[in-house]
C-alpha cells in the first residue's frame, strides 16, 4: 500500500497531500470492506474444519452425525429429491406468508378504525402471539387434518400474530402533531389513512414481514412434520427415524437456504420501499 | 392602541376573538384548568406574540384558535366565524414546534399535502403555488430534498410554505424555532417578519423567549400559570420595519427588562 501511496505522490508534482491523503483514505475503506467480507468465509471455514476434525478423531458413528463431506456428497446426489421436497414447502411457506400478512393487515386496519374491536380482540392478539409456533401448530393440524391447504392455514397462522400486533403499532405511530395537522387541514379519516397511517406503518410491518418471512417456512415444516408425505418437514421425520443423519443434514440445510433467501428478498422490498428513511438503507 | 394603528393590515377587521375562554382537561389526578377565562382580541394583519412560563396554556390557546381543542366555556371567532369553519375554509395555517414532516416526502411534496387533503385539489386565484411558497422560504433548489436531507432550520422553512399553501389569513405558529440554534433562529425571525410584511397575514406565535417574543410582536400576550390567563397585553412601540440590530437599542432593552419583570410574576 505505501508504494502505490508513493507511486501516487510521485506522480503528481506540487502540493498533492490532500489527494494522497484521499486515496490512503480510499484504500483503507476498501480494505475494511474486504476484510468484513473474508473474515465471515473464514470463520466457516474454520468451524467447517472443527465439525470435520472433531467425527474424525473421535469416529463419530454415521447414524449420529454425519462428516460434512458426506453431507455434501448427498446434497449432490439426492439434489432433486430435495428440491421436490422442497417445493411444496416453499408453495406453503410462501402461500401462508402471503394470506397471514394480508389478513393482519385487514385487521389491524379495523382496529384502529373500530376502537372496540382493538380493546375486545387486541390482548387475546398479544396473548396468541405469545404462544410458540411449535406448540400452536400441532392444535391446528389436529383442528385442520392433512394436505396442503392446512399447512398453508398453519403458515399464515403463524405469520398473522406478529404482523397484526406490530401492524397495529405502526397504525397507530403518527406523531400527535402530525394528526393535528392532519386536522387542521381537514383531512377525512380516510385520507389521513392513506397519506399518513399506512406510511406511518411500513417500517413496522417490514420489521414483521422480515420476522414472518422465517417463521412462516417454521410453520410449513412443522405442520409436515404429521402424517405428510412430502415436504422438508416429512423428510425431516423419515431420515430421523431412518438414522439417515447425512441426509437430515441436507434437508435442514436446504429448508434453512430458502428461509435466508425469503428473508433476502423481503429485505430487499424493504430497501426499495422504504429508501426514504436514512437509518434503513445503511443497514 | 397606537400599534393597531401601524399594522399594514389591509382591512381593518378583527381577526381573532376570544372571550372568556375556558379550557379543562380531565386526568387521573382529576381535571386540569389548563385555560381560565381568557379574553384577547386581534385585529387583522397583526403580530401577536404569546409569552409565559410552561403550562401556562400557550400552546392551548393556540390550539383553541385552530378548532383542535374545544373549550368548556367561552366564545371563539375566528374571521366572523367558528374555528370549524374557518378551518374547513382553509383559513387557518398551522406551524408545529417539531416541523411535522411527512418523512416520506421530499420537500415540495409536503408542500403540497393540503392540496390532497380536505377536499381542496386547487389553489384559490392569485394565491402562490408550492414552488413560489419555497421561493418565499429561501429554499429554491431543494425541492428534491427529503426531510432527514435538510436542517432543522431548513425543516421549518418547509413547514411554513406548508402552512402558507392556499394563502390562510391567519398563521399559528407554536414554538416553530424553539428546537434551532440561536444563530438559525434569529435568521428565521428577520424572514418570518419579511413573510409577514410580504403577506400581509395575521400571526400568532407562541415562544418561550423574551427576545423573540419582543422582537417579533407587535404586541406581546403574557400568560401566567396554573390556571392559564392573562397577565398582560405588552403593546410594542419598535421602528419598522425591524432589523436584528433592533434588539441593541435601549428601546428594546426597556422592553425585554419590562417582559422578564412581569414574567417573573407569573
Amino acid at each position: 500500500m505505501s508504494v502505490t501511496l508513493a507511486s501516487a505522490s510521485a506522480g503528481k508534482a506540487g502540493p498533492a497531500a490532500e489527494d494522497d491523503l484521499d486515496a490512503a483514505w480510499r484504500e483503507a475503506q476498501r480494505r475494511l470492506r474486504l476484510r468484513r467480507r473474508m473474515l465471515p468465509l473464514a470463520g466457516g471455514a474454520g468451524l467447517l474444519f472443527i465439525w470435520w476434525a472433531l467425527i474424525a478423531v473421535f469416529h463419530v458413528r454415521p447414524f449420529i452425525a454425519p462428516s460434512p463431506e458426506v453431507v455434501a456428497i448427498t446434497l449432490w446426489q439426492k439434489f432433486p429429491m430435495l428440491m421436490a421436497n422442497l417445493l411444496p414447502t416453499a408453495i406453503e411457506a410462501v402461500c401462508g406468508f402471503l394470506l397471514g400478512n394480508l389478513t393482519a393487515i385487514v385487521i389491524a386496519t379495523v382496529f384502529v378504525h373500530r376502537k372496540t374491536m382493538e380493546e375486545a380482540f387486541f390482548p387475546i392478539a398479544v396473548l396468541v402471539n405469545s404462544i410458540p409456533v411449535v406448540a400452536k401448530a400441532p392444535i391446528l393440524i389436529l383442528l385442520l387434518g392433512n394436505g396442503l391447504a392446512p399447512k398453508i392455514a398453519i403458515a399464515a397462522i403463524v405469520c398473522l400474530f406478529p404482523t397484526l400486533v406490530n401492524m397495529v403499532r405502526g397504525l397507530e405511530a403518527a406523531s400527535p402533531q402530525a394528526m393535528e395537522l392532519m386536522h387542521v387541514l381537514s383531512a377525512s379519516k380516510r385520507e389521513v389513512f392513506i397519506r399518513l397511517r399506512l406510511p406511518t406503518s411500513v417500517p413496522y410491518l417490514f420489521s414483521a414481514l422480515k420476522i414472518a418471512a422465517s417463521t412462516s417456512v417454521v410453520g410449513a415444516i412443522v405442520g409436515e412434520w404429521i402424517g405428510s408425505q412430502e415436504g422438508i418437514g416429512a423428510l425431516i421425520i423419515q431420515a430421523t427415524y431412518n438414522f439417515d443423519s447425512a441426509l437430515l443434514y441436507a434437508t435442514v440445510l436446504c429448508g434453512s437456504c430458502f428461509s435466508v433467501l425469503f428473508f433476502l428478498t423481503i429485505r430487499l422490498l424493504e430497501r426499495v420501499v422504504i429508501s426514504w428513511q436514512p437509518d434503513v438503507t445503511n443497514l | 392602541m397606537s400599534e393597531t394603528v401601524t399594522m399594514p393590515a389591509t382591512r381593518a377587521g378583527v381577526a381573532i376573538e376570544c372571550r372568556d375562554v375556558t379550557v379543562r382537561f380531565s386526568s387521573d389526578r382529576g381535571s386540569v384548568t389548563a385555560l381560565a377565562n381568557v379574553s384577547v382580541t386581534l385585529a387583522e394583519g397583526g403580530f401577536l406574540t404569546l409569552l409565559g412560563p410552561s403550562g401556562c396554556g400557550k400552546s392551548t390557546l393556540l390550539r383553541v384558535i385552530a378548532d383542535i381543542v374545544q373549550p368548556v366555556a367561552g366564545s371563539v371567532t375566528v374571521l366572523g366565524q367558528t374555528p370549524a369553519k374557518a378551518r374547513r375554509d382553509r383559513q387557518i395555517g398551522f406551524v408545529f414546534q417539531d416541523a411535522a414532516l411527512l418523512p416520506w416526502r421530499d420537500a415540495i411534496g409536503n408542500v403540497r399535502l393540503p392540496l390532497e387533503v380536505g377536499g381542496r385539489r386547487t389553489l384559490p386565484p392569485g394565491a402562490p403555488g408550492p414552488q413560489e411558497l419555497l421561493d418565499l422560504v429561501g429554499l429554491s433548489g431543494w425541492e428534491k430534498a427529503l426531510p432527514h436531507e435538510l436542517s432543522g432550520g431548513m425543516r421549518q422553512r418547509v413547514a411554513i410554505a406548508r402552512a402558507l399553501l392556499g394563502g390562510p389569513r391567519i398563521l399559528l405558529m407554536d414554538e416553530p424555532f424553539g428546537a434551532l440554534d440561536e444563530i438559525t433562529r434569529d435568521r428565521l425571525n428577520e424572514e418570518l417578519l419579511r413573510i409577514w410584511r410580504d403577506t400581509a397575514t395575521t400571526i400568532v406565535f407562541v415562544t418561550h423567549s423574551i427576545y423573540e417574543a419582543a422582537f417579533l410582536g407587535q404586541q406581546v400576550l403574557m400568560l401566567a400559570a396554573r390556571p392559564g390567563r392573562v397577565r398582560e397585553l405588552v403593546p410594542v412601540n419598535l421602528p419598522e420595519p425591524r432589523q436584528l440590530s433592533v434588539r441593541e437599542t435601549p428601546g428594546f432593552a426597556a422592553l425585554a427588562a419590562h417582559l422578564r419583570a412581569v414574567l417573573e410574576t407569573c
